[in-house]
């Protein structure tokens, strides 16, 4: 059974009609590349997939199960199986460590449980992944918006989500950094996370992504091996 | 002019002396009127979070009602909650009329509207993005409000200091539900206005500048607190 199957999803704000008719499964574990041109709608699927807003028709299944329509309670459950990060994240007015411990202190977590890994180990695990460790006392509203993005990573990382929805990660970092959280991208591959991978950047869909969906205007146009799909633009 | 000058000279003179019933009246006044905006703050704050992120029939105009409210005058509400505390009222059996209690309640009422207000209003300032992150990060309906007035806590302590400063500045519920009773519920706003009206100039006047001290030391809080 696929971790994430998407039937028929549109979406439509007013008049306009940004998504429609989005036919896409997930496997665990798989990064799959979605790429399309500014404006195409990567950010609303992503959105939607995430369970911050309503489709306009269509239904999302996570695991097998419907999410839509369900009580609020059953979204929560399998959106804390999920993570985003945001095109441009924000961050909270806290420091690095707060922010970076922020979902898990959300799902009860208390420091210091016996046996298991204590939270200020696994921040500080999650800031060594994206090359920032540290970084915990930081002022997470100072930070440059390269950290920003990789803290944002590191807050999402930290959760071992099943789905990790990564909306153009590297667009704001440069060359280096960008190499960096490709890497860590590539050894998250074989992990049982998968990865739904934003980007206009075909170059990095073809090194990191298994497949690839192609959006243009709303519509899926193809989804396919990487190595297979040629752009239509 | 001259009866002023001196009488301001004797008051500073009492303010200076640390008169003990000067004391006794500014350290209630303080302690009544910050228990009130502490009360209407933890009422209040959350209230204000769940009209400001629920969605329901005729938000809008209860948010109009309550800005309203701000300036509502403090003897009808003293008046209100008198009937609601007095023998016969619905918390007649509390007995909270003539005491500090009662004045707490009261004022806290009072305070109410503004403090709500000036809640929603802190926590749509707040920029939607962090909602989506705490959301997306897998807080719950719950832990998004009390993340969201953790971002928007300056402004929401900017809140309860004015909240404080009408409850401190307010002669109309202190009258009415405390009383004026000395020793007991005797506060600076009911004092000066029971020595003006006995021709105890001095006392009045120290009691006043005592009043307005607090209140610049309020603003200047405040103004620290937003940064300005
Ligand atoms: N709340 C909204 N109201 C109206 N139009 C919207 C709204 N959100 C998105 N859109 C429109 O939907 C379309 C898709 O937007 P979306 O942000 O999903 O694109 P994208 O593929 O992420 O683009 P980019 O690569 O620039 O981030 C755009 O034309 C956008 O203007
Ligand atoms: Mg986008």
């Amino acid at each position: 059974m696929a971790l994430l199957e998407v039937r028929s999803l549109s979406k439509s704000i007013g008049p306009a009609k940004i998504l429609e008719g989005i036919d896409l499964t997930v496997e665990r574990g798989e990064i799959l590349g979605l790429i399309g041109p500014t404006g195409s709608g990567k950010t609303t699927l992503l959105r939607l997939i995430n369970l911050l807003d309503e489709p306009s028709t269509g239904c999302i299944l996570f695991d097998g199960r419907m999410v839509f329509g369900k009580p609020e309670k059953e979204l929560l459950c399998a959106r804390r199986k999920m993570a985003m990060v945001f095109q441009k994240p924000v961050m909270f007015k806290a420091s690095v460590e707060t922010n970076v411990s922020y979902g898990l202190r959300m799902r009860g977590r208390v420091d210091a449980t016996g046996g298991e890994m204590s939270m200020s180990d696994m921040v500080e695990e999650a800031l060594a992944a994206v090359g920032l460790s540290g970084y915990e006392s930081r002022d997470a509203n100072t930070l440059s918006g390269g950290e920003t993005q990789r803290i944002a990573l590191a807050r999402a990382l930290i959760l071992q989500p099943e789905l990790l929805l990564l909306d153009e990660p590297t667009a704001n970092l440069d060359p280096g950094s960008a190499a960096s959280i490709d890497n860590l991208l590539q050894r998250l591959a074989g992990s049982r996370t998968a990865v739904i991978l934003a980007t206009h950047n075909m170059q990095q869909c073809r090194k990191l992504a298994g497949r690839v969906a192609v959006l243009q205007a709303g519509r899926l146009m193809a989804v396919g091996k990487s190595e297979e799909i040629t752009l239509p633009w | 002019m001259e009866e002023i000058y001196s009488g301001l000279l004797r008051a500073l003179e009492l303010i200076a002396a640390v008169d003990p019933q000067v004391v006794e009246i500014t350290l209630r006044s303080i302690f009544i009127s910050l228990s009130s905006a502490f009360l209407a703050g933890i009422i209040c704050i959350p209230l204000g979070g769940i009209i400001e992120f629920r969605q329901f029939w005729g938000k809008r105009a209860l948010i109009n009602l309550i800005q309203t409210f701000y300036s509502l005058p403090t003897v009808t509400v003293g008046l209100l909650v008198f009937l609601l505390i007095s023998r016969s009222g619905p918390l007649g059996g509390l007995n909270l009329l003539f005491s500090p209690s009662g004045m707490i309640f009261g004022q806290a009422i009072l305070v109410s509207p503004i403090m709500i207000g000036l809640t929603i209003t802190a926590l749509a300032g707040v920029s939607p993005q962090i909602r989506d992150t705490a959301k997306s990060l897998g807080a719950t309906e719950m832990q998004i409000i009390i993340t969201v007035i953790k971002e928007a806590r300056v402004a929401v302590m900017a809140a309860v200091l004015l909240g404080f400063g009408r409850a401190l500045s307010e002669v109309g519920v202190a009258m009415m539900i405390g009383g004026n009773i000395r020793g007991y519920t005797r506060v600076l706003t009911t004092s000066i206005a029971l020595e003006t009206s006995m021709g105890n100039l001095e006392l009045s006047m120290a009691l006043g500048i005592i009043l307005i001290s607090i209140s610049l030391a309020i603003n200047l809080l405040l103004n620290r607190f937003q940064g300005r």
